[in-house]
């Protein structure tokens, strides 16, 4: 089960006493099957009242959990055939953002996504899935190739941000994030957009600009991150849960303000609990933007895009 | 001996204290202090200069309005959406209240001034930020109104052109802000599609979402002499790679060296720059 979080200690240590139980009743032939099952129903009503009523900061937890599948995890999952494609053919290759060629049902398409580690070998590896310029390049890239052979676009959300280092603004990091915006916005073919963990700001928004935005049920997505934003808002990082609150950063939030599609439920407790069911509710929400929007061409699908951003925005005329 | 010497020292050491209304030596107003080299001039002087520093040839900020009346032909330019109102989407305290205030100080609606205009004779359509309004930040109305900006000059089949000046996104409106981003870049690009010129001119400061969204991608990118333009915070980039970064770091000097930017531009020659620009985009011309 792996790490557990604050909010999930009391079910973890219910299903602890649980198990004691069960392992004293098997050993010591004593019969305690009325008690466990009386708290086999607390844990019941206990799981539902928890995990039914998270708050946004329990929500960042679960998107920050280091078990919470990635973007590789989805792809081996989801699609056949994968063949990672490498580099941005100027400077390198990202290990923070992965991409390539695959089919989905059959269909062949263009995956790709921000790409975290599991473990600190790993994060190194990918640079904690923030991505530097030639990420987005290689993105971008893959975006023009799938464009030339009519296949629909696939990616996966999961960054913290576009990396804020020196040599990622030697080489531009505003003009790749800047350029995968523009060239987002007319591309033929079908983009689909799906935040499987942390959305963040403009390094997120990089492989956003699609037709259709799904957000799993306890991702996240925001200008920055809540501590960052208690920190300029109040001048206290510690106030990041009262942060995650006021910037309506969930996905129901999102929801409310028009800006994502739809939500896709996650498994309770979140996907890392298990990551094969979640990946099967992924895939449907893939099956159904991939028919609703293959009905549109070209032009079509451009047009879509921009009426879709053209009014995101709350003022008064 | 020695403690004598140390006395002439001490008697040397005289302090002036200033008076109390020292501060006023300089009437708010009537005289401006270069932030970068502290010499002090007549605002009228320094407005006629198009506020470049005499001394050190400083760029200071200029409002919106200052720069519409050093860039087009006299009595062209016609502002457009004026009158769109922010809200507070989520309800943030005292968010209203500084709008609002920052609208009285600058007799802007909003951190944009929008419109359209002729230079030497030629049409154009225009964003110009004003860094004096909530830093410039971008929020839904500043979005919105470079939107109609970009929309109205792919209508009209002019040139777009963005001055931009802001640190980014607007934390007060959340992901909305970030949205505009996405926004002004569908824009952008359908009024590329058209075949349109849009040029972007980076001045004291582009930064953040702005940085990373409407303001590189000009088709010609050009910035004013020594502005500072970046993605992410001189601080966050220290704290995160832990070296002390060049002085030169993201001015628009340093951009230009590592080939982000098409050219230095000084305020100076900027009117005669962009005329430049778009004579030489109107097809078959001469």
């Amino acid at each position: 089960m792996g790490k557990t979080l604050k909010f999930e200690e009391p079910i973890i240590k219910l299903r602890e006493k649980i198990v004691e139980l069960e392992e004293f009743t098997a050993t010591n032939s004593v019969d305690l099957s009325e008690e466990i099952g009386t708290l086999k129903v607390r844990l019941k009503n206990l799981e539902e009242e928890i995990y039914e009523n998270m708050e946004p900061w329990d929500r960042v937890q679960v998107a920050r959990h280091p078990e919470r599948p990635t973007t590789i995890d989805y792809i081996t999952m989801l699609f056949e055939d994968f063949m990672q494609l490498h580099g941005d053919r100027a400077y390198g290759d990202d290990a923070a953002i992965v991409g390539g060629i695959a089919s989905f049902e059959s269909v062949p398409i263009t995956v790709i996504g921000h790409q975290r580690g599991k473990d600190t070998k790993e994060n190194v590896k990918r640079n904690f899935g923030m991505p530097h310029p030639e990420g987005y390049r290689k993105a971008l890239r893959l975006m023009k190739q799938a464009e030339k052979f009519g296949r629909p676009i696939i990616c996966f959300i999961d960054t913290k941000g576009a990396f804020p280092g020196k040599a990622a603004e030697e080489r531009g990091q505003s003009e790749a994030i800047a350029r995968n915006l523009v060239e987002m916005a007319g591309l033929t073919v079908p983009v689909i957009s799906i935040v499987i963990g942390e959305g963040g700001s403009g390094g997120a928004l990089a492989l956003g600009v699609a037709n259709h935005i799904h957000m799993l049920e306890h991702s996240t997505y925001s200008v920055i991150s809540p501590e960052g934003a208690a920190t300029i808002l109040w001048k206290d990082s510690s106030l990041a849960k009262q942060a995650a609150e006021a910037m309506k950063i969930t996905a129901p939030h999102l929801k409310e303000m028009g800006i994502i599609d739809a939500i896709i439920p996650e498994v309770r407790g979140g996907a890392h609990r298990d990551s094969k069911a979640q990946a099967i509710s992924i895939g449907n929400a893939i099956r159904t933007s991939l028919s609703e929007l293959g009905t549109l061409d070209g032009k079509g699908l451009v047009d879509h895009r921009y009426d879709k951003f053209r009014c995101i925005g709350v003022f008064t005329e | 001996m020695i403690r004598d010497l140390f006395m002439k020292n001490r008697k040397k050491h005289t302090t002036t204290i200033p008076s109390v209304d020292a501060k006023n030596d300089v009437p708010e107003g009537i005289m401006t202090k270069c932030p970068e080299c502290k010499n002090i001039i007549l605002t009228k002087d320094l407005i006629k200069l198009m506020k470049v520093c005499p001394k050190c040839d400083h760029h200071l900020k200029m409002t919106a309005a200052e720069r519409v009346a050093c860039l087009f032909d006299e009595e062209t330019f016609k502002s457009i959406d004026d009158h769109l109102k922010t809200e507070n989407p989520l309800n943030f305290p005292a968010y209203t209240e500084k709008v609002e205030s920052d609208a009285r100080k600058t007799g802007l609606n909003e951190a944009v001034l929008t419109g359209t205009g002729k230079i030497d004779g030629l049409e154009i359509a225009v964003a110009i930020m004003d860094s004096h309004f909530r830093m410039g930040s971008m929020g839904s109305v500043v979005g919105e109104k470079i939107t109609r900006a970009i929309e109205k000059a792919t209508v009209l089949g002019i040139p777009m052109i963005i001055f931009s000046a802001s640190g980014g996104a607007r934390m007060q409106e959340g992901v909305l802000s970030l949205m505009q981003m996405a926004k002004t870049s569908v824009a952008l690009t359908r009024h590329a599609s058209q075949g349109l010129l849009y040029i972007s001119v980076m001045t004291y400061p582009t930064t953040g979402g702005v940085s990373a969204s409407f303001a590189s991608v000009g088709d010609i990118n050009i910035a004013e002499p020594k502005a500072l333009i970046g993605f992410a915070g001189r601080r966050v980039i220290e704290q995160t790679v832990r070296e002390k970064l060049p002085d030169d770091f993201q001015t628009a000097e340093f951009l230009l060296d590592h080939g982000q930017l098409d050219a230095v531009v000084h305020r100076n020659d900027m009117k005669e720059t962009i005329s430049k620009i778009v004579r030489l985009h109107v097809k078959g011309a001469n």
